[in-house]
């Protein structure tokens, strides 16, 4: 089914400028997996070599992170947001 | 290119360190986009900071308050242009632990020197490069407004 993919600013040079995506998909997994196949240059700047999400992203369904829910497997319907997260974080 | 803020929000982010002190104070600056690469901002949100164990030299905005945010700011047609935070008794300049932490290149990452619980500088920095090749620039910013 189709849902929406927020894009962060930072990630919209590699997604043709684009600040939301639908795609189709039936889990968070297959939402990121058909944003990647979309926007290849997309793929490194979400995941790392192990094809795990990079320590810094955060993938939120809605005000959920899926971390807390079933990571990839998590299932979606159509009104669902998924939302692209970088942290943001410092000090002195 | 230059970040544009009215003085109400610019005022509003300095009292917010002010207000924390001697904590490091934290938020999102929430705007838009102008053609020249330039961005106004429309609101500065407040955040907590979930830094408690050492919340007088380090912050992070919980990712569910900015998950929330840029939702809210996308659905009504804005963005998520920078973010801003406090340096307790330490200078308004990035430090190597800002840049390591930051992630949103593009975007403006506001610094604020909080000197003995006064606000003294504030001073706008452009996150610019890719992840492994990131890079701080000092930004134009104009205050608008009395």
């Amino acid at each position: 089914m189709p849902i929406k993919v927020l894009i962060p600013t930072p990630l919209r040079p590699y997604a043709g400028k684009q600040s939301v995506i639908e795609v189709s998909a039936q889990t968070v997994g297959e939402a990121l997996s058909s944003l990647a196949a979309q926007h290849p240059d997309l793929r490194k700047h979400l995941f790392s070599e192990d094809g795990k999400l990079r320590s810094f992203v955060n993938v939120y369904l809605n005000d959920e992170n899926i971390r807390y829910l079933s990571n990839d497997a998590t299932p979606v319907k159509e009104t669902d947001i998924v939302s692209i997260i970088p942290s943001v974080a410092g000090g002195i | 290119m230059a970040l544009r803020i009215p003085r109400a929000l610019y005022d509003q982010l300095r009292q917010h360190g002010e207000a924390t002190y001697p904590h490091e104070c934290c938020g999102v600056l929430v705007g838009e986009f102008d053609e020249a690469g330039g961005k106004v901002v429309k609101a500065a949100v407040q955040c907590g900071n979930t830094r408690t164990d050492s919340p007088q030299n380090r912050y992070h905005i919980a990712p569910s308050e900015l998950a929330r945010i840029q939702r809210e700011a996308m659905l009504s047609g804005q963005d998520i242009v920078g973010f801003y935070h406090s340096h307790p008794d330490h200078p308004a300049r990035w430090s190597s632990t800002d840049l390591d932490e930051a992630h949103w290149t593009s975007c403006s990452y506001v610094i604020t020197s909080v000197e003995k619980g006064h606000a003294v500088l504030t001073n706008p920095f452009l996150l610019l490069g890719e992840e492994d090749r990131k890079r701080f620039e000092d930004e134009l910013y104009e205050v608008s407004g009395k």
